[in-house]
């Protein structure tokens, strides 16, 4: 039988075998899963709209609830928290009983409760934020209330986890769960000191941050990068070493790598926050602090990157036939791009230039398109057919369109927001002849215009992917298997007939 | 059997090692702010906001201003020339939450206080293109039509005293008059400015019937970065 062939008939396989096996809690990971395809959209489409408010002003609507600065924190919370979160989550719980051979500690309510209960997190926090309720922390706008109320179910999420990890069945505790582990962990860390805050009435939704000017803007930085390192990194990274060796079925490059990634970057990431705030008013001791330990983030980082794409050791040929590990690696590939890209914006001199300006923006959609987004899709087209007992996804030419579609539109993305923030950057320093600025403010506005269209254009190729993706999996749900699809595993199989 | 060997099989090993190894950048980085004077250099003007200024400050923050402008002028020429002095942390040492922002979509507000006329503020805010054709920002029309509420404003400075903010007595037993006394016309505001002296007063938003959402922005955005004298200080004065 060919590698193809058995990543064809992988679900089936091992859906089989799982029914005599431990009865796993997988209904919740569906539910998860399902989520997180639904709240991708969403984060997308409200990208989309926002973006385009940049370029044509006039759909901000003249309404309160549609203006920009009320729908960005709907789409980066959308995009973390509900697409993101609940990818960790489906993908997290799904790990830890594969890999412990337990199922979910403390029963299928309280696994429920976790589900419903960020839902409802999500819910109140986004409809917070059209109503104008916000903490103006950004990453961390719900308001004490609904902060009180995540703490509740991420403290559940934590016990489940734990508990399941300390009833395996297996001696050893895989690479995938210490990255789960320490996401868990250190977001409840953050998420707990960067919310502290005085309520005006306890009736009323409003609160006072604790902190205050300087004190404020480091603890919420601290906060804002480990959101990034810990949410959209360690939890991902929790995703890349269980998704990769099963969908290339080649183990871990390196388990010593892993165990360096590991406490490298969990050790270096917390102090890679006073990058966000360079020539501010933060004392300049903390700000080199911020810098140094963000350019040796680099080593981890590639280090992990390497272990991943390293995996594929032997299989690179599947490449060329499973689009679904082509998105996983290049999303690989994205994270090695973005790390490499974060530790040269750190720098303070780089950072002179790209501070403001939507250098920052691109590079934040670099990891978290390329990235967080297509390691996402690559465990999401892994996961279903697996979580539904098909035998492979409706159609693998769909994941191919997708997979090409989205990278144009990443590409349109980011190198459309290089162009103007390094360009926006530079007119805001630049003077005259005459010793005078060139250019006015708004000057400078106008010259973002065409690289907000082409932003926007990618955001929509991006949308359209996911789209895709939706309709796919929907027919795969289905147990719908597209003509060419049923084709393709025909001509699998004969070629592996002989062999056997 | 090797600390890693332990780790990977016992549970809460492996999470108190975690919880310690995530712990020591954030103790470093961020307790020493608390400690060290010198990360605020005392100036003499920076004042907590009037209930107006505050109630305006709210409404900066509910509607995401943070999300394009900046309020950091970072120690650059270029900034200098187009915002004025670079930022003091005492500038920001009662903002709860601190407004710094991370992006200039537009330009940073940091100094923003008495470069335009209130007047031009609120033409601006109902429709920004009206008075800069090329602006993207978003119309705030709205604030003018909805009026402040006055009861509740002391709950709102108990809070931010208890977090540290000094509002002393006299400050919120009069804060229900102070919040009224700025943005009428015919108010006596010699209280007022003894407490918060340099807030801009009168009827801000050209409605002197009553008090609007327009009035508490234009009050707030007046008095961002007026409040320390730089005529009074000089470049060694200010260096951490």
């Amino acid at each position: 039988m060919t590698a193809d062939a058995a990543a064809a008939a992988g679900g089936a396989v091992e859906g089989a075998s799982r029914a005599e096996a431990v009865p796993y809690n997988e209904t919740v990971v569906r539910y998860f899963t399902l989520a997180s395809v639904f709240w991708g959209v969403v984060a997308f489409l409200v990208g989309v709209v926002i973006a385009l408010q940049l370029a044509f002003p006039l759909l901000n609507l003249d309404l309160e609830w549609t203006t920009f600065g009320r729908l960005r924190p709907v789409h980066t919370s959308a995009a973390i928290f509900a697409f993101g979160g609940n990818a960790l989550f489906a993908t997290s719980l799904f790990v830890v009983q594969r890999t412990t051979r337990a199922r979910l500690w403390g029963g299928d309510n309280l696994a429920m409760f976790i589900f419903w209960g960020y839902q409802l997190f999500i819910v109140m926090a986004a409809l917070g934020y059209v109503m104008g309720i916000t903490q103006g922390r950004e990453y961390a706008e719900p308001e004490w209330y609904v902060d009180l109320w995540l703490t509740i179910v991420w403290v559940c999420y934590l016990l489940v986890f734990v508990g399941t990890l300390m009833k395996r069945e297996e001696p050893h505790i895989y690479v995938a769960n210490w990255f789960y582990l320490a996401f868990i962990v250190t977001i409840a860390m953050l998420h707990i000191v960067n919310n502290l805050a005085m309520p005006v009435s306890l009736f009323g939704t409003q609160s006072y941050s604790l902190f205050a000017g300087v004190q404020d803007a480091l603890t919420q930085w601290w906060y804002g990068h480990n959101e990034v390192g810990f949410f959209l990194t360690a939890g991902f990274l929790g995703i890349m070493y269980y998704i990769v060796p099963k969908r290339a079925e080649r183990p871990v490059y390196s388990y010593r790598l892993s165990i360096v990634h590991f406490w490298s970057l969990i050790f270096l990431y917390i102090w890679a926050g006073p990058h966000h705030l360079h020539y501010t008013a933060l004392p300049d001791w903390a700000q080199t602090l911020g810098m140094t330990f963000s350019v040796m983030l680099w080593m981890p980082s590639w280090g992990g990157m390497i272990n991943g794409i390293m995996t594929l050791s032997g299989a690179w040929d599947k490449l060329r036939t499973d689009p679904v590990l082509r998105m996983l690696v290049v999303s690989v590939a994205f994270y090695g791009m973005s790390t490499f890209e974060g530790p040269l914006m750190s720098v303070r001199e780089v950072n002179a230039l790209s501070h403001y300006t939507d250098w920052t923006i691109g590079h934040v959609h670099s990891g978290a398109l390329g990235w967080v987004a297509f390691i996402s899709f690559g465990a999401i087209y892994y996961l279903v057919p697996v979580l539904w007992n098909r035998a492979g996804l409706y159609s693998l030419k769909l994941v191919s369109y997708h997979f090409w579609i989205a990278t144009i539109g990443i590409v349109f993305y980011i190198s459309s927001m290089w162009v103007s923030g390094i360009m926006q950057g530079l007119m805001w320093r630049s003077y005259d002849e005459l010793g005078f600025l060139e250019y006015p403010f708004i000057d400078t506005v106008s010259a973002m215009h065409p690289f907000y269209v082409i932003r926007a254009l990618g955001g929509i190729l991006f949308l359209l992917g996911a789209l895709i993706m939706v309709y796919n999996l929907w027919r795969t749900i289905r147990g719908d298997v597209r003509a060419e699809e049923r084709q393709r595993r025909a001509l699998v199989a004969a070629a592996a007939a002989p062999a056997q | 059997m090797s600390l890693h060997t332990k780790a990977e099989r016992n549970v809460v090993l492996l999470t108190v090692l975690t919880l310690i190894t995530v712990s020591i950048g954030g103790i470093v980085e961020i307790v020493p702010l608390h400690t060290i004077a010198s990360t605020i250099e005392p100036v003499d003007g920076v004042r907590p906001y009037s209930p107006l200024e505050q109630m305006g400050r709210n409404i900066y923050v509910r509607e995401g201003c943070y999300t394009c402008h900046s309020q950091m002028v970072r120690p650059f020429r270029d900034e200098a020339e187009r915002y004025g002095h670079y930022s003091l942390a005492a500038e920001s040492m009662y903002d709860h939450p601190f407004q710094w922002g991370s992006k200039r979509t537009g330009p940073d507000l940091a100094r923003v206080g008495g470069k335009y006329s209130n007047e031009w503020h609120v033409a601006h805010l109902a429709d920004p293109r009206s008075v800069v054709p090329e602006s993207i920002m978003p119309p705030y029309g709205f604030l003018a039509d909805r009026e402040i509420r006055v009861a509740g404003i002391e709950d709102h400075l108990a809070a931010l005293a208890a977090v540290g903010v000094p509002y002393d007595e006299p400050f919120l037993e009069n804060a229900a008059a102070d919040l009224v006394a700025q943005a009428d016309p015919d108010a006596d505001t010699s209280g007022l400015l003894e407490r918060y002296p340099g807030a801009v007063v009168g009827d801000l938003d050209g409605d002197p019937t009553r008090i609007t959402e327009m009035d508490a922005l234009v009050a707030y955005l007046q008095v961002l970065g007026t409040m320390v004298d730089f005529a009074d200080y000089s470049t060694e004065d200010l260096i951490q």
